[in-house]
């Protein structure tokens, strides 16, 4: 049995975002000038190979602080797919 | 003693920081990233490159490569660590230097000299410039924004070294190349041994590279190398 998870990492809030301050401004020039605010962030699946599903996402969440996401600048949020 | 310069898989400043190193005098050598021995090196460099590819994020996996553990344990020391570009990003990425390094604000790479002033002569790097001092150093990189969750905490703390300037040394929004909080191009740690900054000093190390500015911040890691810092 195996587990699916769904990693989002973001930038956090406040921290300055270069590819959504540049994909905003661009949209704003394309015509849509109702975006205020465009953000990016990545995501990873993440298959793990544990039938304990609590244990398997306390270690996926353990991947996420040591080195998916970096704590200076990004938040993340985990999620079950399957 | 001998100044270590560490080649991860992705370095390509290496050859250059060490031909500046003994042009100011220093003995230096080349460490394999998988090698941990750092017990006789007076100092360690990281140089510019892109190591392990850059995949994740810009120093991200190389800040775990196994020279890193020898890197962390000298820098605890008092051993005088300095990253470049590059080797700025690992450094960050591996808790040793405040903040991070994100994408260029305008999203383009930038390599072009750049103005630079000397903020603070308190760190190995820039023990032999002078506050206010400009220097026109060469700038190579497309994730030179730093950023800080709080900007104004690396200031109060004393640990900016370095900003981005004209000419004259004027700050402003103008003059900054890429973005980042507070114009800050370079940054120490508290105990003022780890430093970090993003343009290349050994790009300006020789007249025949345009400028010799960049001897000044290699001439005081390397002096400050021969001193015990405690």
């Amino acid at each position: 049995m195996s587990t699916t998870f769904r990693v989002t990492i973001t930038r956090k809030e406040g921290l300055s975002d270069p590819e959504g301050s540049t994909s905003r401004k661009a949209l704003v020039d394309l015509g849509f000038d109702e975006v205020s605010d465009v953000s990016f962030g990545r995501i990873i699946t993440i298959t793990v190979d544990d039938d304990d599903h609590d244990r398997a996402a306390a270690r996926v969440d353990e991947m996420c602080t040591k080195l998916l996401a970096n704590p200076v600048m990004e938040r993340y949020r985990v999620e079950t797919v399957s | 003693m001998t100044i270590a310069v560490a080649v991860f898989p992705g370095t390509n400043c290496e050859h250059d920081i060490v031909h500046a190193l003994r042009l100011a005098g220093a003995d230096a050598e080349l460490v394999w990233h998988r090698d941990t021995d750092l017990s006789g090196a007076s100092g360690v460099v990281l140089p510019g490159g892109f190591a392990h590819g850059d995949y994740l994020r810009t120093g991200a996996i190389a800040r775990f490569s196994p020279i890193m553990e020898s890197v962390a344990e000298r820098a605890s020391a008092g051993v005088p660590v300095l990253g470049i570009c590059n080797g700025f990003q690992i450094l960050c990425e591996a808790g040793l230097l405040p903040g991070a390094l994100v994408a260029n604000r305008d999203l383009k790479f930038i390599c072009r000299p750049v103005h630079l002033r000397v903020e603070s002569t308190d760190s190995v790097l820039t023990g032999a410039a002078e506050v206010g001092q400009v220097l026109e150093i060469p700038l190579n990189s497309y994730e030179g924004n730093y950023l800080a969750a709080d900007g104004d905490a690396v200031e109060s703390e004393g640990d900016v070294i370095l900003r981005y300037c004209d000419a004259e040394g004027g700050v402003s929004d103008a003059t900054n190349p890429n973005g980042s909080i507070h114009s800050i191009a370079g940054v120490t740690n508290a105990r003022r041994n780890v430093v970090g900054l993003m343009p290349h000093p050994e790009r300006a190390s020789e007249t025949v590279l345009g400028s010799t500015d960049g001897m000044v911040l290699i001439e005081g890691f390397v002096a400050s190398t021969r001193v015990a810092r405690v």
